[in-house]
């Protein structure tokens, strides 16, 4: 488990630094930082003394130390646009993200397991069918399609909804959360559809493969030939099985949720950290832009790990240090 | 005769299909007394798994009884609906299937799958459940079952695990067990344990088994009486001793030269020209005629009717011609 774990931790940090040499690509090779610094009419001596005093003449490899050092100490320099730390800016919008992402991922979860369970135990119903139906509209439609359509008619037409912000929020600290006012609840349930609803079709499927696949297995034949009631079976013993895979893919999906959010987020005009990033591409705010695909990845290797080890709790056939024992030879 | 513990009569089982319904199971009649063990045998394919789902009502979709009757103990069991099987399955009827590393729900401990089993029969507290889960292994021979209890399936291998498995199928101490190959997955060396196990146990409990096999061997050294199936349908059936060393039906006498150790016989069934027809190329007439040395023009035109001559009951127009119905 010990050296699971750790050989995992090692993979991820890989993965980092390979994220943060494009990270580093991005500051060094696109456009000139320095032209982006200051107005036009400082002298070449100036520009020079600067990009000196700023590292810019060192080698390559001293500055993406120095650029993962301070990514590291969650210090990506000043946004060139707004001329604050852009730290303080993620910090600023991230629970807006996550809040979002986990309210997209309580819905696809909610919604998905169950309807992947009715259509994979009742496959012919009628309900089955529909849920499948539906599922296909999901996939095949396009995140912002789906918002959009959402703002239609229950923003616009029947006026139920807000169509774009997150309403009132409460600070807690440095946290702003919508959950604790119904207006911020309200806004919450569109975004938090469209851009769970890829999700949760995803899940559905997965669920129905899964349970059907289980299904079949001689274990679950040999439940039902000891007597099991079909609640056992289905629920106790199909269910758990069904989980295992289903727990690694929804997690990983996890990372995905927050990634894509920022359609939804620019769709809604949700005050999150995608569509801080969608701004910066407009105004080529490249520590921005840097920053956010760092903490994007490091959101995504960090879920990966923790669903690894997690996946290992849940199946015991993981747990290393469990050998065959007992006499009378195997097959 | 005892009174029947089992009783099937002209089991018919279809899958239907796009192209027909095949029939996998044609008009098998059966008989199993209390505490006897019937050893039905046949190439793969014959139909054996599929007659043992059927009587205990786990043919897999779309497969289905299409005609005759299954009674255990004198109750109607092929028309029980979903939750009436509950008190049969495990309670009066148990299961050994053919893979033990397969049986196991990998994600519970032996111990949760053996008490889950037996609450569910036998109104117990998970605490005399566990004392009983613990006898049932130790009497599996099982070494250590107190330590045994709370590991996992993967932690056993083949052998222990069938053990686990008939311990499972002993759980609520069922009239009657249908063994569907038992020993085929496992070594070789431990074969012989495993069928000596689960005829110590049946007899101990005075169960009944239905064991099914393609091995002569394994019904000749268990078996108490003998069926044989082939493509879907019963050709003979008798006392063990009788079977072994004087079939009448050709394809008998074609299975008994499979074994290396008994009367060696001149007629080896792999001699025998050709295989078993898959269900949808079932000849008419007998079954067995495109393969049989003895084949006469009735055969190929006529399906013979299992006709007892004791000690045997015998389907052929050659060696069993009187008689006009079984
Ligand atoms: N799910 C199924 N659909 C269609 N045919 C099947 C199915 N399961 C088994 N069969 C057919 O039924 C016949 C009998 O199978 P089975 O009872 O498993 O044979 P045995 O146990 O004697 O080897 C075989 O020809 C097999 O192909
Ligand atoms: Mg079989």
């Amino acid at each position: 488990m010990a050296t699971f774990i750790v050989r995992r931790l090692l993979q991820s940090v890989l993965v980092m630094v390979v994220v943060a040499l494009v990270g580093f690509a991005l500051f060094a090779y696109v456009g000139d930082p320095i032209n982006n610094m200051v107005g036009q009419d400082t002298s070449f001596e100036d520009r020079e003394r600067l990009r000196e005093d700023l590292g810019l003449n060192d080698p390559a490899p001293v500055q993406f130390l120095r650029f993962v050092g301070n990514a590291v100490q969650g210090d990506f320099g000043l946004s060139y646009r707004h001329g604050r730390p852009v730290a303080d800016l993620l910090v600023e919008r991230a629970p807006a993200t996550l809040e979002l992402s986990f309210a997209a991922g309580v819905f696809a979860l909610l919604v998905g397991v169950p309807m992947g369970i009715h259509t994979a135990l009742w496959r012919q119903s009628w309900l089955a069918k529909a849920f499948l139906t539906i599922s296909l509209i999901g996939i095949s439609l396009p995140t912002f399609l789906i918002g959009i359509l959402l703002i239609l008619v229950f923003a616009v037409w029947l006026g139920w909804m807000p169509s774009f912000g997150r309403g009132e929020v409460v600070q807690i600290g440095w946290w702003s959360t919508g959950f604790l006012t119904a207006s911020g609840l309200k806004a919450m349930v569109l975004p938090a559809i469209t851009l769970g609803l890829f999700q949760m079709t995803l899940i559905m499927r997965l669920v129905r493969a899964e349970m059907l696949e289980v299904l079949r297995t001689d274990y679950i034949k040999f439940a039902r030939a000891r007597g099991l009631s079909a609640r056992a079976v289905n629920f106790g013993h199909a269910l758990k099985n069904t989980l295992v895979p289903v727990i690694t893919i929804t997690g990983l999906q996890l990372g995905s949720v927050i990634a894509f959010a920022i359609i939804t987020e620019t769709v809604f005009q949700w005050p999150g950290m995608g569509l801080l990033f969608m701004q910066a591409i407009e105004f080529v705010d490249i520590p921005v832009m840097a920053a956010y695909l760092v903490l994007v990845a490091a959101l995504f290797v960090m879920i990966n790990l923790v669903v690894d080890i997690l996946y290992v709790i849940v199946d015991p056939r993981l747990r290393i240090g469990g050998g065959a024992v007992g006499g009378g030879g195997g097959r | 005769m005892t009174e029947s513990l089992l009783s099937v009569r002209d089991l018919i089982v279809e899958f239907p299909t796009r192209r027909g319904a095949l029939r996998v199971v044609d008009g098998v009649s059966l008989d199993i007394v209390p505490g006897e063990v019937l050893g039905v045998v046949g190439e793969s394919g014959a139909g054996k798994s599929q007659t043992g789902a059927a009587i205990i009502g786990l043919l897999e979709p779309p497969g289905r009884i299409v005609d005759g009757t299954v009674h255990l103990e004198g109750e109607r069991l092929d028309t029980l609906s979903g939750d009436q099987w509950r008190r049969v399955r495990g309670r009066r009827i148990g299961a050994v299937f053919q893979d033990p590393l397969t049986s196991l729900n990998p994600l519970y401990t032996v111990g949760r799958q053996l008490t889950e089993t037996i609450r569910t029969h036998l109104d117990m507290t998970e605490k005399q459940a566990r004392a009983r889960a613990l006898e049932l292994l130790g009497e599996v021979g099982i070494p250590a079952a107190a330590d045994r209890l709370d590991a996992w399936p993967h932690q056993f291998s083949g052998g222990m695990r069938q053990r686990v498995v008939i311990a499972l199928a002993l759980c609520a101490n069922p009239r009657l067990i249908i063994a569907d190959e038992p020993t085929t997955a496992l070594d070789v060396s431990i074969q012989a344990q495993i069928t000596a196990l689960l005829k110590r146990l049946c007899r101990e409990h005075g169960t009944a088994v239905m064991l099914i096999t393609h091995d002569m061997g394994v019904i000749a050294e268990t078996a108490d009486r003998v069926a044989v199936m082939y493509a879907g349908r019963l050709v003979e059936t008798g006392p063990v001793d009788d079977l072994v060393n004087r079939p009448r039906h050709p394809y008998t006498e074609g299975l008994m030269g499979c074994i290396p150790t008994m009367h060696a016989r001149p007629v080896r069934l792999d001699q025998i020209e050709g295989a078993m027809p898959a269900p949808r190329a079932v000849p008419p007439g007998c079954a067995f005629h495109p393969r049989c040395p003895l084949a006469v023009e009735r055969c190929t035109s006529e399906r013979p009717p299992l006709v007892a001559r004791p000690p045997l009951a015998t389907a052929c127009w050659v060696r069993s011609p009187d008689g006009d119905a079984a």
